[in-house]
């Protein structure tokens, strides 16, 4: 639908006038609508998504549910993230191979057990100087062990400051809420 | 003591090269790249005769960060949050021609309920979008006051956007397929209670500016774009429409569900400044219509498609997403070459076509005009420049 | 030693008319910045003391302690002189103006003139301001300047002698004695015609908004003032304001009955008088939207200039029947 412009005479912008005057006026006697910040702080911050933290595991809070698959680090469109693995070799318990062995009639002669590498989580580090807190990673963790922080009053004074070991954060945070 | 070479002190490239067109006895004024009106780093150098432009030429590209190169080099979920940092003000309209253009490469189908809720947080992006736009338009031309206002209730918007998304201005809240998260009870409450509080506080700003005797003045009349002008330099969106030309691509070429809303496309056969105003003032309202029906008639059901590939890989070939964005038509090119990087990206920004103009319409105008002008084409630089 | 006491009336005046401006000028600032807060539903200057009634004086003293900055190729003399020449007449304005029965800096049969003659003088500043500056914004800013306060000077000294004229005077008491305390008394009353016109000149020569167009922040930058700093801007800044109370005190003397009014009369009412003219002030700017310069023209010669004109007239016709 094209309209025409609805046109005014000059009576009517005078009167515009005391109109414009009348609102200004009405809201100077309205209450204010701002937060004072250091005072007061805005309600909405829980639902704030800042960067990431590792969620803890429901039954070992010291332990992160992160399997290691390395699929946020890839996914990241800053390479903020970078996993800190230590290899590990384990030897195989070895009630557990004999049981399935002890059924078998003619057991093939066994090979050399092989060692296992286990895989632990040495750090998980964040480099909050990059991250455009896309989200990216969040989504593509497959045992959603990454999860937003609601912080949103982060402020330090030098670049290292916003390089966080997400892992340690997590026992730290721990700690303090079962010691506090 | 700072030394200058004698080419040095003569400016740049682009000002040596407007100074040679100069005439007698007229001032060259550099305004910009960091000016009050320009909002952001544009710069315009004018040829002025007293206060008349003569010649106006827009120099870009203070804020290039190669958003297509960048595509090149980034995985098809990579390049997402990108989107939101081309046009800071309208990003979900961004966000969604990228994803439109995606989802034509990958053949996915969207969710129904996905659909609903793309619309309704797109239409509350625009709102919050116009709102700026028009606090900004009205301390370009002096009243400080609005933009208060303005920013009072894009506030509130931008808090509703929060709960879902998560940020409150560049978003990256689309995905392929569908969306990241779903709708909570306190987004739908919270956006029925705002569309109602947004409908007492329009009549005000009709009030306070658009009815005000020395806006009128300063609008009316002003920065005429005839629409054979706005078609030569290809002028979508508000712009468009304020030349009395009805094209809306929610209309025209229906992407998504827009063809089951029931709204109305303004358009002021004017051509000026005051009829651009006033079609981004009517759509805030048609917005707030979209977003209400949208609200009453969602479906349930899943955000994202059940099926999605583990890792992004379209098959050859090319895709094109146009959306309607704040600021006009939002085009994004995808070609694909297989692999999971796109081989090209090209962003066709609404705010490069609008400015492109500016040169033609303020030629022999007032400066104040010009930034009458400058302000109705509601340029965001960093959609300009990529 | 022999001193005339005139002298000595007018040395303390001065003294006076000095603290009253800085004073004043302090206040403005706090009550300008508190009502637009209060207008966009913010608190305004709350930190600095008590509801921010310090702020101003921490306003300026960061002014002071700037570094005063000259562009290398600007008029040293020019461009240092402008600020000074825009500051130092507001003294001799006041001196006039009788804030009580009593209180006056000097009879002066003149007084109007003098205030008319002197007030002129910021233009000169604002001209050379923005000349010296030599940059282009300030150029602007200065042209628009000269032009807006010549302009608007006109049918604000014919407004003016319309009341003159009907008390056959220039002298500002007789002009406030010849008013009653009774708000019906007041010349408000027998020339509103003459106050509109008055206060409509009188905010565009004190280059207030909707009519700052020398200083017009998103065309010019700042204007005239861009390239000042520290306590040079201050001076402008502190003109601006020490001049809009000069000519809210002369719109009171001229129309608002002065000092008079219901019950005791004394400076009490004479300065809530200039109060409540100085909140309109403030209020008409953070409400309108700038007006175009060929527009603040016309206003002025199409509609302002005969508007007066026609008010002379019939003053005249009044007055000689």
């Amino acid at each position: 639908m094209i309209k025409k412009t609805p046109k005014q005479s000059t009576l009517q912008g005078i009167k515009s006038l005391f109109v414009g005057l009348r609102v200004t006026g009405h809201n100077f006697v309205m209450p204010q609508i701002t937060t004072h910040y250091p005072r007061q702080e805005v309600d909405n911050l829980v639902t704030y998504r800042g960067h990431i933290e590792l969620v803890p595991k429901e039954d070992d809070p010291m332990t992160s549910k992160c399997i290691l698959c390395g699929q946020c680090a890839k996914a990241c469109p800053s390479n903020c993230i970078e996993l800190v693995i230590r290899k590990e070799e384990v030897e195989p318990p070895p009630a557990a191979e004999a049981q399935p062995d002890a059924d078998k009639e003619e057991a093939p002669p066994k090979p050399a057990p092989k060692k296992k590498v286990k895989r632990i989580l040495e750090a998980f580090i964040l480099d909050y100087n990059l991250c455009s807190l896309c989200g990216q990673c969040v989504q593509t963790c497959p045992v959603d062990s990454l999860e937003f922080s609601t912080n949103s009053y982060l402020a330090g004074f030098t670049r290292e400051e916003f390089v966080f070991e997400l892992l340690e954060r997590m026992r730290k945070k721990y700690k303090a809420s079962s010691s506090g | 003591m700072l030394h200058y070479a004698q080419e040095q002190l003569q400016g740049d490239y682009y000002t040596r090269a407007f100074q040679a067109g100069a005439q007698e006895d007229t001032l060259i004024l550099n305004m910009g790249p960091q000016h009050p009106s320009t909002h952001g780093v544009l710069r315009i150098i004018l040829e002025l005769h007293g206060e008349y432009i003569l010649r106006a030429e827009p120099v870009l590209g203070y804020v290039h960060r190669m958003q297509e190169k960048m595509g090149e080099v980034k995985t098809y979920p990579q390049y997402l949050p990108n989107m939101g940092r081309v046009d800071y003000l309208h990003a979900l309209a961004w966000n969604w021609a990228y994803v439109l253009a995606v989802e034509e490469l990958l053949q996915l189908e969207v969710p129904e309920r996905a659909e609903y809720i793309r619309v309704i947080t797109c239409e509350l992006n625009r709102i919050t979008s116009h709102l700026l736009w028009w606090g900004a338009y009205l301390l370009d031309l002096g009243a400080f006051t609005p933009i208060m206002y303005g920013f009072a209730d894009r506030e509130r918007a931008m808090d509703l956007l929060q709960i879902i998304t998560g940020s409150r201005l560049t978003y990256c809240y689309y995905s392929f397929g569908g969306v990241t998260a779903d709708l909570t009870p306190q987004f739908i409450d919270g956006t029925k209670e705002f569309c109602k509080y947004l409908r007492t506080r329009l009549p005000m700003y009709k009030d306070l500016v658009t009815d005000n005797m020395i806006l009128r003045h300063r609008v009316d009349d002003i920065g005429i774009i005839p629409v054979d002008m706005a078609r030569r330099y290809g002028v979508t969106g508000p712009n468009l429409r304020g030349s009395g030309v009805e094209h809306d691509l929610r209309r025209n070429t229906p992407y998504s569900i827009y063809d089951r809303f029931d709204f109305e496309i303004p358009a002021y056969e004017e051509c000026d400044a005051l009829a651009r105003y006033l079609v981004r003032m009517d759509e805030m309202e048609e917005s707030l219509s979209i977003i209400e029906q949208a609200i009453d008639s969602l479906p349930e059901g899943p955000v994202t498609p059940p099926k999605m590939p583990k890792v992004i890989k379209p098959p050859k070939g090319e895709a094109y997403g146009a959306v309607e964005g704040a600021r006009g038509v939002i085009g994004i090119h995808v070609i694909s070459d297989g692999t999971a990087t796109p081989y090209r990206i090209k962003l066709r920004s609404p705010s490069f076509s609008n400015l492109s103009l500016f040169a033609e319409v303020s030629e022999g105008i007032l400066l104040a005009d010009a930034v009458s002008i400058l302000g109705s084409l509601d340029l965001v630089i960093p959609e300009i420049d990529r | 030693m022999n001193i005339a006491p005139e002298l000595i009336h007018i040395a303390v005046a001065l003294a006076a008319i000095a603290a009253f401006i800085g004073l004043n000028g302090l206040v403005l600032v706090w009550l300008e910045r508190k009502v637009a807060g209060h207008i966009q539903r913010r608190p305004g200057p709350y930190e600095v003391g008590p509801w921010g009634l310090l702020q101003p004086v921490a306003d300026a003293v960061k002014l002071v302690g700037k570094q005063l900055v000259r562009p290398k190729v600007a008029d040293p003399w020019l461009y240092w002189s402008a600020p000074l020449l825009s500051f130092t007449p507001v003294f001799l304005l006041f001196l006039t103006i009788p804030f009580g029965p009593r209180l006056i800096g000097m009879e002066f049969n003149l007084g109007l003139l003098l205030i008319l003659a002197f007030s002129g003088l910021n233009v000169l500043a604002l001209c050379l301001a923005g000349w010296s500056s030599a940059n282009k914004y300030s150029l602007l800013g200065a042209a628009r300047a000269v032009a807006q306060s010549i302009a608007y000077e006109i049918p604000l000294l014919l407004a003016v002698l319309a009341i003159a004229f009907q008390f056959g005077t220039l002298n500002l008491s007789t002009i406030v004695h010849h008013q009653g305390p009774m708000p019906w008394q007041w010349n408000v009353m027998t020339q509103p015609l003459a106050f509109i016109i008055y206060f409509i000149c009188a905010v565009a020569e004190t280059n207030r908004a909707p009519f700052d167009l020398p200083e017009a922040e998103s065309e010019l930058t700042a204007g005239f003032h861009t390239e000042y700093s520290g306590m040079a801007f201050g001076l402008f800044f502190l003109a601006e304001y020490a001049y809009i109370i000069v000519i809210s005190c002369v719109a009171t003397v001229l129309f608002l009955g002065g000092w008079h009014g219901p019950g005791a009369p004394g400076f009490w009412w004479f300065l809530l008088k200039v109060y409540a003219l100085i909140m309109v002030i403030i209020w008409l700017r953070w409400t309108y939207p700038r007006v175009r310069f060929d527009q603040l023209l016309n206003i002025n010669w199409k509609w302002l200039l005969p508007l007066a004109l026609v008010n002379l007239l019939l003053t005249l016709i009044f007055v000689k029947m």
